[in-house]
């Protein structure tokens, strides 16, 4: 069992963004019918999303986002030694994001900077990787920035994964201090389940065609993707879940030798609103401790943890307090992580249009990526 | 659980309107309720009932209540 303990480093301050764009989910009703999507909504219970405009990616997601948390605490650039980009959805093939971060954040070339891909449960793992890096010894300060548009990965036809999925970014600010307590992060892979979330072509195993564009049935339900877009296999996801997640935790809890009712709060994946409504009830859990966004955010993949942070407990995480954070997903891979909080100083999430926060102050030393002559040819426009 | 009561609960957790249409050899499938989303309500179902593990895969071949609820007492 691989459950991994650090001491005296924690997270200091959080900020979070999304795109300005408000999608109304029992309005989604160009390709289905008002009776079925309203059957559907009710049942995952996510009305609202955020969708990423055609300029946004993950990273202006979480340029915005960690422009706000070093602004609103004052932080000295040059004090960042590490930048960790936790996404799925990254700008290029290559370079890694972070690398491009670096220079548009404006933190100095001896930052350390790479690329965390891991889905749904990746919060976590970015954690263990910064938490671990400092307690090496000379990092001061750390960010991790975790950013997803799953808007653009899932396609509208297939009502399996239509309704469920938005678009967010969160920065976290990491930094050794005694007064942090002990954190434990648990950490698990199943490749056997390799399929049951997959966005099949577009690798290098099955590199884009013309073929791989095209939409198509997929079921006896009539739900139509191209191998481009993701596809779940919920049911065997809620399986799986189901058994894992509850054992997981409570393993993580045995370790830490605490109980979940010690617990402040308890942050799950927004996975849907069944899915973490089954698994507080099945594990008795005080739903009063659960904060959840997945009604206004939906489903944004590894952000939902940190981002159910950052919107619902800002103001409340003065003094000492511990959460238990709970996250699974594509892989599979669930983590789960008992982690303390001191005085924690929480950012109001911002907004985010064609690539840029909407508060212009927080646009100051923005520079572009891809600037003028230089400008990529290719722009994918998605197929309506 | 007899396969009765199984019916009834069955009819419940899926929010079927007819119950007293239900029979052992009602193909669940074919019921205007049942959809993608019950697969997931099912699968919750049969881990709080029977303490049963079952995925996609299972329910898809599945025709009736009947194997339905043989697949709670296998």
């Amino acid at each position: 069992m691989a459950i991994m303990k650090f001491n005296g480093i924690g997270i200091t301050a959080m900020a979070g963004a999304v795109p300005s764009h408000v999608v109304e989910n029992l309005k989604y009703t160009d390709h289905f019918s008002p009776e079925m999507v309203k059957e559907v909504v009710e049942k995952v219970g996510i009305y609202e999303r955020r969708f990423a405009d055609e300029k946004t990616c993950s990273s202006d997601l979480c340029f915005a986002a960690a422009q706000k948390l070093i602004l609103d605490n004052n932080i000295n650039r040059d004090e960042i030694d590490l930048l960790v980009f936790i996404s799925q959805t990254a700008d290029y093939r290559m370079p890694a994001t972070s690398i491009t971060l670096q220079h548009r954040l404006g933190l100095k070339n001896s930052c350390i900077a790479f690329d965390v891909n891991l889905g749904c449960s990746a919060f976590l793992y970015g954690m263990s990787v910064v938490y671990s890096m400092v307690s090496s010894g000379n990092i001061r300060k750390a960010l991790i920035l975790d950013g997803e548009t799953r808007s653009k990965v899932y396609g509208p036809r297939d009502r399996r994964s239509a309704f469920i999925f938005g678009d967010a970014g969160v920065a976290a600010l990491v930094e050794r201090n005694p007064k942090f307590g002990d954190s434990y992060i648990s950490l698990n892979s199943d490749g056997s389940r390799a399929d049951l979330i997959m966005i099949k072509a577009g690798g290098y195993r099955h590199m884009s065609t013309p073929e791989t564009l095209k939409e198509r049935v997929i079921d006896e339900y009539g739900n139509m993707r191209s191998d481009e877009q993701g596809y779940m296999k919920g049911g065997d996801v809620f399986n799986f879940v189901i058994r894992e997640i509850p054992r997981d935790i409570k393993n993580t809890l045995a370790t830490a030798n605490v109980t979940a009712d010690q617990m402040d709060y308890i942050v799950f994946h927004q996975a849907n609103n069944f899915i973490n409504s089954y698994i507080a009830k099945k594990m008795k859990l005080n739903v009063e401790k659960i904060p959840h966004t997945i009604e206004k955010f939906g489903n944004t993949s590894s952000v939902s943890v940190p981002l159910t942070i950052v919107s619902e407990l800002n103001g409340k995480l003065d003094g000492q307090k511990t959460l238990l954070m709970s996250a699974f997903g594509v892989g599979m891979t669930w983590a789960s992580g008992i982690i303390p909080f001191v005085d924690c100083k929480i950012s109001d999430i911002v907004e985010v249009e064609n690539g840029l926060p909407c508060d212009e102050f927080l646009r100051r030393d923005y520079t572009p990526i891809e600037g003028g002559a230089e400008e990529s040819t290719t722009n994918p426009k998605k197929e309506d | 659980m007899d396969i009765k009561e199984f019916i009834l609960k069955f009819a419940e957790e899926i929010e079927i309107e007819n119950q007293e249409d239900l029979t052992p050899d009602t193909v669940f499938r074919d019921l205007e309720e049942w959809s993608s989303l019950s697969v997931m309500v099912f699968i919750a179902f049969a881990d709080e009932n029977f303490g049963k593990q079952i995925g996609d895969k299972q329910i898809a071949e599945c025709n009736t209540i009947q194997d339905l609820y043989n697949l709670m007492k296998a």
